[in-house]
């Protein structure tokens, strides 16, 4: 019983730290852009991909490090010719135009890739269990746990310490202002973009590797980043990471007990969340 | 004078359109069913538009209460009573109740936020349509039922087998829904949604308790589309969580962009354009998920104010 809550408790850590890893890259855009980007799950599908073709070439570990990157230049690319084109408008439009977006990339991966599933390889020693008596504890989950526990460091290193990170959370509070303080928005939009993307790519390659590859890989996944937000609080980061964790725990020691309420929770949470205090457990007051 | 013509005039054409489909559809390649598709998509989009083009809120998960409605009148007829207007009143209570239950927790939300939640709501159903198999059939839905004929006393109408008499049928239920909700936005209580709509802020130094209208207006446009669900439902003979899933709720939105969000009838202008566009696409090509998505980016992109809108500049100038 104890092992078993472990597993599922140390299960659902990892599952909230990849609601976390969506939802930062989510909340990033929104945050400073206005865009709720529904192709945010598409984007983590391409960075499977990528890093399953990429592969056989550069091995596991180039692949790791490319194919986020990769997954946020095409995000760059999409920003530059699409999205940049709604800010300011009514949400409403970038709701429809990412919800079109993806459409368009769930079938252009089945297009490239096809629809059946594709195994993806991790290196051996990282697939096997660490110890016999925690049997499943393998490498590869205490390795996502510590590689996502580093992003997620960097990325609020980058944002308290960077001069990109100042201007995004400037820009976040106030973007009229920052603009008329010479900093190119256009620009920062971009960037900010591409790096919510890389973590929608990275996540991507993760998941992969846990999961296996599907077309619909990061269908199952939107949904509890977008509660996440809700939860944590819109417009906070450590809010976001917060809520995170805290469903995918929740969900995670429900599936001991009533395993077919593990989804469920989520919600119920959300709902509580929402009852209670609506701005979500880190948001501000007055912002939404 | 001349605006009030226009839009009696716009009225006429649009009730002569809809009441002689079944025989002008065939001449065009169509078929009855079509029209019978558009009319209850159209509704369902309509009654979003209440919420999104008269009070100016955003939902994207409109899709759950049109669901919940399909499902309550799929399984009235298949466990309870084989009734036809029974399915279509649980149906209705189905979905509205639901709405009513989740509406006090977002209607103090805006904006994005609202949309965000109204996604985050609209799935919980879905699961549980998916999830809870034993009842709801799971993913393969809710099958081996068809819609009754309707016993009215004297006569009875057979909708099972005449699709002419369904179509018909579901345009007598789309004009009262309709007549209610234009009646609906003429009176004092639409004018307070549309001035929520205009300028919040200055609505509620008015004193308008503007959240328990955003309720209200949210519960009767769940309503509605709860009825469209229920009548989807009886259309297919069939209902699985696909009618409940996210993508359905974009859909109805973009059916209103498309058509045009700030006219009554332009969300079911955008229903007939996109039922006829999915119907050829999906005939043609296996990719046409493809092409639905980058006509969503199109109409974003060129078409904001959608096809009337497009009109009115155009007549404008």
């Amino acid at each position: 019983m104890t092992q078993l809550l472990f597993f599922d408790v140390f299960n659902g850590l990892i599952i909230g730290a990849f609601y976390a890893l969506m939802a930062l890259g989510l909340s990033l855009i929104l945050n400073l852009s206005g865009v709720i980007n529904f192709a945010h799950g598409g984007f983590l599908a391409i960075g499977g991909y990528l890093a399953y073709t990429l592969i056989p070439y550069f091995g596991f570990w180039g692949a790791l490090v490319a194919a986020p990157i990769l997954t946020a230049f095409i995000g760059i690319l999409i920003e530059r010719v699409l999205i940049r084109r709604i800010y300011g408008r009514d949400p409403l439009y970038s709701l429809l135009l990412t919800f079109g977006l993806a459409f368009m990339i769930e079938d252009g991966t089945r297009f490239i890739w096809g629809a059946q599933s594709l195994p993806f390889q991790i290196p051996g020693w990282l697939a096997a269990p660490l110890s016999n008596s925690l049997f499943f504890l393998t490498g590869y989950r205490v390795f996502m746990m510590v590689l996502v526990a580093a992003v997620v460091l960097a990325l609020f290193l980058i944002l308290s310490r960077t001069r990109l990170g100042l201007r995004i959370r400037a820009g976040t509070l106030d973007l009229e202002t920052v603009s008329v303080l010479g900093v190119n928005v256009r620009v920062l939009r971009n960037l900010n973009f591409g790096l919510g993307i890389y973590l929608a790519g990275l996540a991507g390659v993760l998941a992969s590797g846990m999961l296996g590859l599907q077309p619909n890989i990061g269908d199952s996944l939107i949904m509890p980043s977008f509660i996440t937000i809700i939860v944590g609080g819109l417009g906070s980061l450590p809010g976001t990471l917060l809520g995170g964790l805290l469903i995918g725990v929740a969900s995670g020691i429900t599936t001991v007990f009533f395993p077919s309420a593990s989804e469920a929770v989520i919600y119920v949470i959300m709902a509580v969340v929402l009852i209670v205090r609506p701005r979500g457990l880190l948001g501000e007051e007055g912002r939404f | 004078m001349d605006a009030f013509n226009n839009k009696r005039a716009a009225d006429a054409l649009v009730w002569l359109a809809l009441l002689t489909a079944p025989y002008w559809l065939p001449l065009i390649g169509g078929y009855t069913e079509l029209g019978t598709h558009v009319v209850i998509l159209g509704l369902a989009a309509m009654a979003l538009n209440f919420l999104l083009g008269f009070t100016g809120v955003l939902s994207f998960g409109h899709a759950a209460y049109f669901g919940l409605g399909a499902y309550g009148a799929a399984m009235t007829i298949k466990y309870l009573e084989p009734s036809t207007p029974l399915a279509i009143l649980v149906g209705v209570v189905t979905g509205t109740v639901a709405a009513a239950v989740i509406g006090p927790m977002i209607a103090r939300l805006r904006g994005v936020y609202f949309a965000m939640c109204t996604i985050a709501f609209g799935q919980v159903f879905y699961f549980i349509a998916f999830q809870w198999s034993s009842v709801t059939g799971g993913d393969d839905g809710v099958s081996a039922w068809h819609r009754m004929p309707i016993d009215l006393g004297f006569t009875s109408i057979d909708i099972f087998n005449d699709n002419k008499a369904f179509y018909y049928v579901a345009l007598a239920i789309f004009a009262v829904a309709a007549g209610v909700m234009a009646w609906l936005l003429r009176s004092p209580f639409g004018r307070t949604l549309l001035a929520i709509r205009e300028n919040e802020r200055r609505a509620r130094f008015l004193g308008i308790p503007v959240d328990r209208h955003i309720w209200l207006s949210w519960v009767i446009s769940c309503l509605f589309v709860s009825l469209a669900g229920a009548l989807y439902a009886l259309l297919n003979d069939f209902v699985d969580p696909r009618a409940l899933r996210w993508d359905m709720s974009g859909t109805f939105v973009i059916m209103t962009v498309l058509g045009g969000m700030r006219n009554f009838w332009g969300p079911l202008i955008g229903a007939a354009i996109f039922i006829v566009l999915q119907d050829q696409l999906s005939s043609h090509t296996q990719n046409w998920e493809s092409f639905i998505g980058l006509f969503f980016v199109l109409v974003v992109l060129f078409f904001p104010r959608g096809v009337l809108g497009l009109i009115k500049r155009k007549s404008a100038s």
